[in-house]
């Protein structure tokens, strides 16, 4: 069976600049129900891979090069318009920030129903259903008063229980979630990781998991790939990547996370060694790319 | 006073109280200026020129703000002036934001060659002295109240432009943009929607402050003698003919001024501190 998602040698530049690679010739797949995870430090371009793939690149950055197969569809050779159209009935997106990521001057109701009555046609009665069916899903105690709040009048586990909760709402096939519990407080993520593993088990998604945190990617993924510098230094199933990494880069980060059982040696930087020998293999790769372009 | 939210809005509340009354206050008059004004704002009555106001020796208490030189009644001068003060500040305040707000949300939410064309010319427009450009402008278009709304809405539209268009620009980077363009939402639909509310305390406190611009303007344009026919009383005229017989009668000068300053000052509070209380987070 061929994957359900397919990034293929995706490079992506600042615009104007093509030599300057935001990302770097990436390449994975994930089969539909399969939680990959994207791992690596701030600026390693995890974000920007999930961005690529949704459409939602910032404007100073563009793809280059490369292919993203989405359910059988090559998203680069679409026309705008009919890649909005098949992103907005397939996929859905988890953000970063709950803080931001519902827009403050609305209420609740509207920000899930949205979508599934302008673009998916649904009468507004069935979407106010399926609204509060969801928010009960994602364990929302008072589904009808939380319906009716401004995001503001939420906690921030909350807003992200509804962020979560809005996302599965069209039952999407592909969702990417962009480091969701990196705002909330380590009892709350706990919870929402639950929560997310939950609903993307029971509707099978396929999950691009963004996050700095290999300890999450332990709970809820199948597979990693590591980045840096917008490189996939590794790819490799979960368990065998914990069971020994076979990248330096990899086992340094691996070894940087800290141990809640050790708090005294936990703190390892990754070996400027490391750095340097990954350094190098990302300009060699970009000196292969100029010459390959 | 315990918690900053707290002060903060008691102090937003009294001065949204005492602008709004004034406001208030203003409008009415100017609206029923026919039925409350004692006299007729036109009537001369040279026998009665320059009398004082009302607390001061000499006073005639059927002039409670005093007569100009032409004996015209300066209390019923004010409030006819709010009239055309008020109905500037409204269409020509209204009219700005609409036409400024509209090419910044386009520039900020758009970007690309929407946004450089709208910012060039926002920068070029920018150029021109204000004033001048609108003393030019009353030239061509000739005198009236028409012309000096359209005149307002020429000039200051680039103050709205500008303010929105970086709002629009701040709101199109927030998450909740991205998920609505993830959701497969039409572009325009995103702007009024999503982005549009976020900017629209903006908009209304840059309204208020561009109605009592309005009113500056206007009473800088009367005061040149380029507002309306010479005799219709505006504050700006009324400072004009004040500033000439300063020595002999204060009055004509001071009312005038204390009003149109009181205005334009209330508008711009009245603004402030409607924005904050409408903005979700303060609330």
């Amino acid at each position: 069976m061929s994957a359900f998602l397919t990034v293929d040698n995706l490079s992506a530049s600042i615009r104007g600049n093509i030599r300057q690679r935001v990302l770097r010739s990436v390449s994975f797949s994930i089969d539909t129900g399969e939680v990959l995870g994207l791992v690596g430090e701030s600026g390693a371009g995890k974000s920007m891979i999930g961005k690529a793939i949704l459409g939602i690149l910032p404007s100073a950055v563009e793809v280059v090069e490369g292919e993203i197969q989405l359910d059988g569809h090559n998203l680069m050779a679409m026309k705008q318009a009919d890649r909005r159209r098949l992103i907005g009935a397939t996929a859905a997106l988890i953000p970063q920030d709950p803080l931001t990521a519902l827009n403050p001057s609305r209420r609740i109701e509207p920000q899930i129903t949205n979508r599934l009555v302008d673009i998916l046609g649904w009468s507004k009665r069935d979407a106010r259903l399926r609204a509060l069916e969801l928010l009960d899903e994602v364990h929302i105690d008072n589904p009808e008063r939380v319906m009716g709040s401004y995001p503001h009048e939420l906690s921030g586990g909350m807003r992200q229980r509804v962020l979560i909760a809005s996302a599965f709402a069209a039952n999407p096939k592909l969702v990417v979630a962009d480091e969701p519990t990196t705002a909330l407080d380590v009892t709350v993520q706990k919870q929402i990781l639950r929560l997310i593993r939950e609903l993307q088990t029971r509707h099978e998604t396929a999950m691009v998991f963004v996050t700095h945190d290999l300890g999450v990617v332990s709970k809820v993924c199948q597979r990693l790939s590591v980045l840096y510098g917008g490189m996939v230094v590794e790819s490799s199933d979960v368990p065998a990547f914990f069971g020994g990494p076979g990248h330096a880069y990899s086992r340094a980060l691996l070894a940087a996370t800290p141990k809640y059982t050790d708090p005294e040696a936990s703190l390892l930087p990754v070996d400027e060694a490391v750095i340097a020998q990954v350094s190098g293999e990302v300009l060699a790769a970009d000196e292969g790319w100029r010459h390959g372009a | 006073m315990l918690d900053g939210r707290g002060t903060l809005k008691r102090r937003a509340g009294a001065r949204l109280w005492l602008s709004g009354i004034w406001l208030g206050v203003m409008a009415l008059l100017a609206l029923f200026a026919p039925l409350v004004s004692p006299h007729d704002p036109l009537t001369q009555d040279l026998f009665a020129g320059r009398l004082p106001p009302f607390w001061v020796e000499g006073a005639d208490p059927a002039y409670l703000l005093g007569t100009d030189s032409l004996g015209r009644d300066v209390l019923s001068r004010i409030i006819h002036g709010a009239r055309i003060a008020f109905s500037v500040a409204l269409v020509a305040g209204i009219a700005t934001a609409l036409v400024g707000s509209l090419l910044g949300l386009l520039a900020g939410y758009m970007r690309g060659w929407v946004d450089v064309v709208i910012s060039r010319l926002v920068d070029i427009w920018m150029a021109f002295p204000p004033v001048l450009f609108a003393i030019l402008l009353i030239a061509v278009l000739g005198t009236g109240l028409t012309s000096i709304i359209i005149a307002i809405v020429v000039i200051d539209w680039t103050r709205f432009c500008r303010v929105v268009r970086a709002e629009a620009m701040n709101q199109s980077a927030m998450d909740y943009v991205s998920s609505a363009v993830v959701a497969g939402r039409p572009r325009m639909d995103i702007l009024w929607r999503e982005i549009l509310p976020n900017v629209l305390p903006t908009i209304v406190a840059l309204l208020t402050l561009e109605m009592g611009i309005a009113v500056i303007v206007e009473a800088i344009l009367s005061f040149v003698n380029l507002s309306i026919s010479s005799d219709a009383p505006t504050w700006g005229g009324m400072i004009a003919e004040g500033r000439t017989s300063i020595y002999q009668a204060w009055w004509v000068l001071a009312f005038p001024l204390g009003v149109l300053f009181l205005t334009v000052l209330s508008f711009s509070q009245f603004g402030e501190g409607l924005k904050d209380r409408f903005d979700p987070v303060l609330r």
